[in-house]
């Protein structure tokens, strides 16, 4: 009995060793690899002329529905549109509006934050019970209801997706808040004879936002999926422009004979929220490491 | 119930301090209704804001949208009921007055009030929505039983998968299913709700990234349980490791994703819209679509109310589980 009790400390020892060899390596592939897609995105968001010559836009009848092939790699659409340059073309509008959503939804985190950590005991249970009720609510709903009072268009699905995506952050800031607030540093500093203003600006908001860098990064991809979703229910960018939740959401009537049309748009939307996962992790590990 | 509150008639004791737990555990279901009160408050409140913020006329959000052209006397009807003449706070209070009294007015997108709309379609996605849950989690049991703390390659691909399990979008996953089985092997019926072999794949494709998501927290805190003493001691009591593991690591390692149940449900009930929509499927989603795009209000906010609700039981649920299965609390009854 006490021999299989060795075997397995033994054999755990083992798996942990192993694991932490075989996972090193991996982290930094992983991470690399995530960088490197972001990176990629980032040109095809900048200069998406430079990774493809196609004109996103052109029709040509007759090249409808080609299924990806030398000349289009990805295929092309019931127009004859190469998805290829669509996706490339597509990428700046998907950012901007995953970036946009979630800088909304930061900023007005923020503002919820520091109003219920600082502005006195009513603030305090009020913010703590919304962001409470809120946190867990289903993003895609309200951002729904949102969509559906602002109308269609890109401002409206940035809206959505920052109003609907907002309570998540604004439960870290608010928890955040609350703990920087009667830190050390900040009490030194009210000791010193320092303004609130600059307290907030020197010692609260730095030291509350750290962890939110985390969050915001694996938030980016999450806005990305949201506004998709959004597109795809047709609440987001008219058509004929090249967007990724519109591209998916105009292959769904083709998707019993022409895969391609949805299948690219949709490994762009997954690679690009893998990545900002991979590399957001790979930021929490450093910034726990160094905390440690 | 053996000890005694050392100051049992003095009212300024506070009732938090006080050690009957009986109190105690009456506060936290007073708590916990008023909390589920403020949740519906809030909703209705957000819906009535987002229904003024809306573009264009009022009334015409309430009889039939940008296309409806009603009559001076529907109008005038509307503008008595909704008391749309009188200040914010007197609609506010009339809206409210609406609601309680079961009063969600009339779909116009579909000519029917709200509340039979709702009544047809509530039930498809409770459906759904159950299944899925279901089978996310035996995914993540799955992954997490079979894979933590094996073999490294075993461990690396489980928690790989569970990774690129979570970033699935569901629309795509359910695109491509629908691809995949509906349309090239035609083994499942590519949409309907009427039978079992057309939830399959709205299922798979609504559990599969939830799976995934409950599988990493899972995951966590059980590599973390793995560690913890009692492990060894049921070891060194000869349990095999797959009894250790199911029977006293895994109630602990259950806990992180039970907490998280809540916000599933409404992760689970907030994606069936478009889940819903890619497989045709009745329910209150693929309503609240067709509500949003035809601006059809009345609808819009009957459905969020309804979600609400769905998301205010689901919490409750989630507390009684999580007595239920927490081992300390277990033991303390």
């Amino acid at each position: 009995m006490s021999a299989g009790l060795l075997d397995a400390a033994a054999g755990s020892a083992a798996a942990e060793a192993g694991q932490a060899g075989s996972r090193r390596p991996a982290l930094r592939v992983a991470p690399a690899l995530a960088g490197l897609f972001l990176l990629f995105l980032l040109l095809a968001a900048i200069a998406p002329d430079l990774l493809s010559h196609t004109d996103p836009l052109a029709i040509v009848p007759r090249d409808a529905f080609r299924p990806p092939g030398w000349a289009h790699p990805f295929g092309t659409d019931q127009s004859g549109r190469d998805i290829f340059a669509r996706i490339v073309h597509g990428t700046r509008q998907s950012l901007l509006v995953g970036l946009g959503a979630t800088g909304l939804a930061m900023a007005a985190a923020i503002g919820l934050g520091l109003l219920g950590g600082l502005c006195g005991r009513v603030a305090e249970r009020a913010v703590g019970w919304l962001v409470q009720v809120m946190f867990s609510f289903p993003v895609l709903i309200l951002a729904l209801l949102f969509a559906a009072s602002f109308g269609n268009g890109i401002v409206p699905l940035v809206a959505a997706t920052g109003i609907g995506s907002a309570p998540g952050y604004a439960r870290m800031v608010f928890g955040q808040v609350l703990s920087v607030r009667d830190a050390g540093y900040v009490e030194a500093a009210r000791a010193l004879g320092h303004g609130p203003l600059r307290i907030v600006r020197a010692h609260v908001l730095p030291n509350a936002m750290r962890p939110l860098v985390v969050t915001a990064t694996m938030g980016v991809g999450h806005a990305i999926m949201w506004a998709s979703a959004l597109s795809f229910l047709g609440l987001g960018a008219p058509p004929p422009r090249p967007e990724w939740g519109t591209m998916l959401s105009m292959g769904r009537s083709f998707v019993a004979n022409a895969w391609w049309l949805t299948f690219f748009p949709g490994l762009a939307i997954v690679l690009t929220m893998l990545s900002t996962t991979v590399l957001g992790r790979a930021l929490q590990r450093r910034l726990e490491g160094r905390t440690a | 119930m053996s000890d005694t509150s050392p100051f049992p008639t003095a009212p300024a004791a506070p009732p938090a301090a006080s050690p009957d737990r009986l109190h105690v555990l009456a506060r936290r279901i007073l708590s916990r209704c008023l909390g589920s009160v403020g949740v519906l408050l809030a909703a209705a409140t957000v819906s009535f804001l987002a229904m003024h913020m809306m573009p264009g006329d009022i009334v015409s959000a309430i009889l039939g949208g940008p296309a409806a052209d009603p009559t001076p006397q529907t109008v005038a009807a509307a503008v008595r009921e909704y008391g749309l003449d009188r200040p914010l706070p007197v609609q506010y209070g009339l809206y409210l007055d609406r609601l309680l009294h079961g009063n969600l007015g009339t779909s116009f997108s579909q000519h029917l009030p709200v509340i039979a709309v709702l009544r047809a379609e509530l039930l498809p996605t409770l459906e759904l929505a159950a299944s899925a849950l279901v089978l996310a989690w035996l995914l993540a049991l799955a992954s997490v039983l079979g894979t933590v703390r094996r073999r490294s390659w075993l461990s690396a691909l489980g928690s790989g998968l569970e990774t690129v399990g979570a970033a699935l979008p569901q629309f795509w996953l359910g695109l491509l299913l629908l691809w995949l089985f509906a349309f090239t092997i035609h083994l499942l019926p590519p949409a309907g709700s009427d039978s079992v072999a057309a939830l399959v794949l709205p299922t798979v494709a609504l559990a599969v990234p939830l799976g995934g998501f409950l599988a990493q927290v899972t995951r966590e805190a059980f590599e973390i349980a793995l560690d913890q003493p009692f492990v060894l001691t049921a070891r060194a009591r000869g349990l095999g490791d797959w009894s250790v593991r199911t029977r006293h690591v895994l109630r602990h390692a259950l806990l992180p994703g039970i907490s998280l149940s809540n916000w599933a449900v409404g992760a689970l009930i907030g994606n069936a819209v478009v889940i819903e929509t890619i497989f045709s499927r009745k329910g209150i989603g693929r309503q609240l679509v067709l509500g949003v795009s035809s601006q059809d209000m009345p609808l819009t906010i009957g459905i969020v109310l309804l979600v609400s609700l769905t998301y205010v039981v689901a919490g409750f649920l989630t507390d009684a589980l999580y007595v239920l299965v927490d081992p300390r609390l277990g033991a303390r009854r």
